[in-house]
């Protein structure tokens, strides 16, 4: 028998509605008919990136979350373009203002909220915009293509999203604001202050403890009067003065509402066949204008909608982050410390930090972070389940890190994760494995359960995962490495050790060393001896005779081998800028070999892979002969420098970031680091070559060169740090040279700069580079000193007979009996 | 037995590694640092890397691809990784080399 479906009819066709509805399919899929109304013509979409795409950095298409296929693949009834005007609770049916009626039997109202338009003379102008809708940002983009200003009132989130999106269009912003800092919900006068600043750098003007009297124009805008007289101008003005819950049909319907439509913990109105979630709700008093409590209001209306009856939704605590790419802003709770509160502050002007956490009874309470974001889940999780933090108040400001990854987060985290959880995503290790391996074969240390289980044993990002693991596993048993880890078994010298010892021993080479530190192993392993060879090769530039042996093959014959054997080749590219002269010596050279793939490399320059060991001095013969400097191409040295076009070509370009990347290839070319290098040089803030997530990225402006240290675009991403502002090419190459020289004699051999800067804190590396000139021209000079004996081009010795025995064999067996030489 | 002589113990650099072309495959001649010689096939027992490219340690060497470090003198990989590299015999006799050539699996359990 099939019984009757009933019918569940949904108004509003926004995130909170149908993330409601994704819900209760995944739990009661065919529990209900489902009619949905939506007044927006379009598919369901994440209102939350409108501001990406009114700043040009995503299209609509991305936003949309649900296309009209899975309306259909669920057999949902939608209506777009529709808005329903009229709720008759006594026929239980809805009514929409082109006069269509359907019934239901359970109403879902989530028709969000209205943004303010503040009634002030002259807002209904042509020109006036909201910003709510991805109707609302296609105007705005059309407006910013023909007008020139615009003027945006309301400095909270979302009229700062829409300044700076405009800003980016290439319009001039002013933000009007009531108050005397931007976002003040969000941020304390001294946070607020900072993004202030930071914005003001980025071009937006700012007019706050403002108040608009009148909007100017005649048939469109013109322009805005202040209460004080003052008048400016604006061919575009965007009201973001804040949002009001959506609420006129339902009270049209005789539900009861306050500032929202009231709702039970069931997410019930007054009538119990009506729900209602999302932005129009009023729930224990509160509204909320973020989507992160409509999602779990989705949730509990879900489980009630599908008769489970089960959850109850208690109220939300949110966060807030600003969507404004380049600036780190983060808050959450309650941030302005009450009577017996307490308050902890960080500020560090000079790395544009502030942090502050606000206590009652140890416990946190609220957090605004600026400038360095990366704690702000913790912080957020250590508020909402109410941690006390005691044991960690000492450390608390400097972040999660600060406390170890086998720190109690870390701990309490894995002990709560499921055994089928993958822990190393390289090798597909789940936390099972790792905690069987470490009970059945009485493992104890981490390089134990990496020799057993290949956990951590790839990338490492899983290190800190797989050290918590094991102290859980163990108990008290698991002691945390100490601070200083031999560097591998040969010995129990450490790394940080080897610079002073080399240089107190004076050791010139490998087997001295080992000797004199009494190595436990002849000849070391493959994890010392290329630890070694870099310590010394940083020591005595030019002195130091590589030891070709303690390299990897790929160091060694300056091509990367291949799962098959074989190898790949690249050329340097200087700058990402080749010619079709050497375009051609490329095409020409890959025939000749049958280079059976070539490829664009992500380090603008062009791979050739496949090459037999036995060819590669031939191929290299060649492409020195057509110019190609090489080498070093898998180097733990100098990669690549990327570049974009800059301003010999790009509109926006403000230096000549082509020109400055190739100087600075052909200065740092050659260079052996601790670990890869990566430089970057973008022509202005939009930042095309991604210098932000290099090891020294140069993004120009205006007034000269920024520069930016520490990034890594790999395993785990990181964001540069900001290190300081240069005027001249000069500088940028000073700055360049004494940074890696720092980071060469300073860094572990394998650390990367990121990992690097995380250990000593750019407070370290700005103490050196900026603040002490003396220092940094000292460093520039021992950088340029040991480029001299590096910048040789190893494939041309190599092409013309250098290790020759490495790509010969040394003899073929035809039969048995019979050798050929 | 089948001794071929193959070339001087002096075209193998110390902690290097060169290869003999057989019908059957490579095999790979090693030099420890203090001149001993071993010889294993070509082909690391875990996923057929290279071993004359790795990076010779002891009487160890350890493989290109993925760091398994395989035990010269019996082939076997060492613990806990699991598996071998076929072993052939080397003599060398007044700085000369000879391999022996044999399609007998040695040196593994
Ligand atoms: C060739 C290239 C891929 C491509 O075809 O586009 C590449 C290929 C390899 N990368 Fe890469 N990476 C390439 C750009 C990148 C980039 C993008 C970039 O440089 O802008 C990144 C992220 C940026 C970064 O490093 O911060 C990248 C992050 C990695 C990582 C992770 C590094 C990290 O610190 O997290 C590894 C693993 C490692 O170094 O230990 C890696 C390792 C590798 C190795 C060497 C793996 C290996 O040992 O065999 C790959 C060699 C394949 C081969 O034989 O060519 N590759 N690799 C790119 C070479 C660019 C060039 O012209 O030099
Ligand atoms: C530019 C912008 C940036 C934002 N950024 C963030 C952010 O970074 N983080 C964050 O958490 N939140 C952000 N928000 C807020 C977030 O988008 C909202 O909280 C969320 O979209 C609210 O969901 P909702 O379903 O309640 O309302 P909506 O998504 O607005 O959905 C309501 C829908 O109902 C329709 N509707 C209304 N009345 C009727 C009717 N009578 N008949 C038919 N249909 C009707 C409307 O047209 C609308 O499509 C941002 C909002 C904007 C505008
Ligand atoms: S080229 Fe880079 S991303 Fe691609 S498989 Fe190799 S290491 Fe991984
Ligand atoms: S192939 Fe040798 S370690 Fe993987």
């Amino acid at each position: 028998m099939n019984k009757q479906k009933q019918r569940l009819v949904v108004i509003g066709n926004g995130m909170a509605g149908i993330r409601t509805l994704e819900e209760l399919l995944k739990m009661s899929p065919d529990e209900y008919e489902i009619t949905v109304f939506g007044a927006e013509p379009q598919p369901n979409y994440n209102r939350i990136l409108l501001s990406p795409v009114l700043s040009g950095e995503m299209k609509f298409q991305d936003t949309v979350l649900n296309d009209w296929s899975w309306y259909e693949e669920n057999n949902i009834t939608l209506h777009v373009g529709k808005t329903v005007n009229k709720i008759d609770r006594v026929r239980c049916q809805v009514e929409t203002e082109d006069g269509m009626v359907v019934p239901y039997d359970r109403l879902l109202i989530a028709t969000g909220s209205n943004p303010i338009m503040l009634p002030i003379p002259g807002m209904n102008l042509p020109g006036v915009l909201a910003y709510r809708s991805i109707d609302d940002v296609e105007k705005m983009l059309a407006a910013a293509k023909t007008g020139r200003r615009a003027v945006v009132i309301g400095g909270g989130l979302l009229g700062l999203e829409a300044a700076n999106g405009l800003s980016l269009q290439g319009m001039e912003v002013s933000v009007v604001h009531l108050c005397d800092w931007p976002m003040e919900r969000q941020l304390d006068k001294v946070g607020g202050g900072l993004l202030k600043e930071a914005l003001e750098k980025r071009g937006l003007k700012f007019y706050l403890s403002r108040q608009t009297e009148a909007i100017l124009g005649d048939d469109k805008v013109s322009g805005l009067r202040f209460k004080d007289g003052e008048e400016i101008e604006a061919d575009l003005l965007v009201m973001a003065a804040g949002i009001r819950p959506n609420i006129a049909l339902a009270q049209s319907a005789g539900i009861h509402c306050e500032r929202g439509i009231v709702v039970s913990d069931t997410m019930q109105t007054f009538d119990p066949k009506i729900y209602s979630v999302g932005e129009c709700v009023q729930h224990r008093g509160q509204t909320y204008g973020l989507v992160a409590p409509l999602f779990e209001q989705a949730k509990v209306a879900a489980n009630h909608l599908a008769r489970y009856g089960r959850m109850r939704y208690e109220g939300s605590s949110v966060s807030a982050k600003l969507k404004v790419t380049g600036i780190d802003l983060f808050s959450a709770g309650d941030f302005n410390p009450g009577p017996g509160d307490e308050e902890l502050l960080l500020q560090d002007s000079a790395r544009g930090v502030y942090k502050k956490l606000v206590l009652r009874d140890n416990k946190l309470r609220g957090a605004v972070l600026y400038g360095e974001t990366m704690d702000g889940p913790w912080y957020f999780q250590l508020m909402r389940d109410g941690t006390d933090i005691t044991e960690m108040r000492e450390h608390i400001l400097f972040g999660q890190m600060h406390l170890g990854d086998s720190g109690r987060g870390g701990v309490s985290s894995v002990a709560n994760m499921p055994d089928t959880a993958e822990i190393c995503g390289c090798n597909g290790v789940c936390k099972g494995t790792i905690v069987s391996a470490i009970i059945d074969k009485k493992l104890f240390t981490l390089e134990e359960v990496r020799a057993h289980t290949k956990a951590s044993a790839s990338c490492g990002s899983c290190t800190g995962l797989v050290e918590a693991i094991l102290a859980n596993t163990l108990g008290g048993d698991y002691s945390a490495k100490s601070s200083k880890k031999a560097i591998c078994a040969c010995t129990e010298s450490a790394h940080q050790d080897m610079p002073q010892a080399i240089r107190d021993l004076g050791a010139k080479n490998i087997p001295d060393l080992m000797r004199a530190l009494q190595w436990k192993t002849p000849d070391g392993c493959h994890i010392c001896r290329p630890a070694l060879n870099y310590y010394l090769m940083t020591a005595w530039p030019g002195e130091y005779q590589d030891d070709s042996r303690s390299r990897f093959i790929n160091e060694r014959v300056h091509a990367n081998i291949q799962k098959d054997g074989t190898y790949s080749v690249i050329p340097r590219i200087w700058g990402g800028v080749t010619s079709p002269a050497e375009l051609r010596a490329i095409a020409e050279i890959a025939e000749r070999h049958e280079v059976p793939t070539v490829h664009i490399t992500g380090g603008q320059r062009i791979g050739l892979y496949g090459i037999t060991k036995e060819n590669l001095p031939k191929m290299w013969g060649e492409l020195v002969e057509a110019g190609f400097v090489s080498g070093h191409a898998y180097g733990k040295s100098l990669r690549t420098v990327k570049t974009c076009v800059g301003s010999e070509w790009c509109r926006f370009g403000t230096q000549d970031s082509t020109g400055l990347g190739i100087k600075v290839e052909k200065m740092t070319w050659g260079s052996w680091t601790p670990h890869k290098f990566k430089i970057a040089v973008s022509g202005c803030p939009r930042n095309c070559a991604e210098a932000t997530i290099k090891d020294f990225g140069i993004v120009c402006v205006d007034s000269g060169y920024e520069i930016h240290v520490g990034g890594n675009g790999g395993i785990k991403v990181r964001v540069t740090d900001f290190l300081c502002k240069v005027e001249t090419e000069e500088q940028v190459l000073e700055y360049c040279g004494a940074f890696m020289q720092l980071y060469r004699e300073q860094a572990q051999y394998l650390d990367r700069t990121a990992h690097w800067i995380e250990r000593v804190g750019l407070a370290y590396v700005k103490q050196y580079i900026v603040d002490d000139a003396a220092g940094r021209v000292e460093l520039y000079a021992r950088f340029l000193e040991s480029q001299r004996y590096s910048q040789d081009d190893p494939w041309k010795e190599r092409a013309e007979g250098k290790d020759a025995h490495e790509f010969a064999a040394l003899a073929t067996v035809a039969t048995k009996n019979e050798v050929q030489k | 037995m089948n001794w071929i002589q193959v070339g001087n113990l002096q075209d193998i650099p110390r902690q290097g590694s060169r290869v003999v072309k057989t019908a059957t495959g490579e095999i790979a001649l090693f030099r420890s640092v203090d001149d001993q010689v071993f010889a294993l096939n070509n082909r690391c027992p875990h996923k057929g890397g290279q071993l004359s490219q790795g990076i010779v340690h002891g009487t160890r060497v350890t493989c290109p691809m993925h760091n398994w470090v395989i035990d010269l003198e019996s082939g076997e990989a060492v613990a806990p990784d699991k598996g071998c590299a076929h072993r052939h015999e080397v003599r060398v006799a007044h700085g000369v080399l000879f391999l022996e050539v044999s399609d007998e699996v040695k040196g593994c359990k």
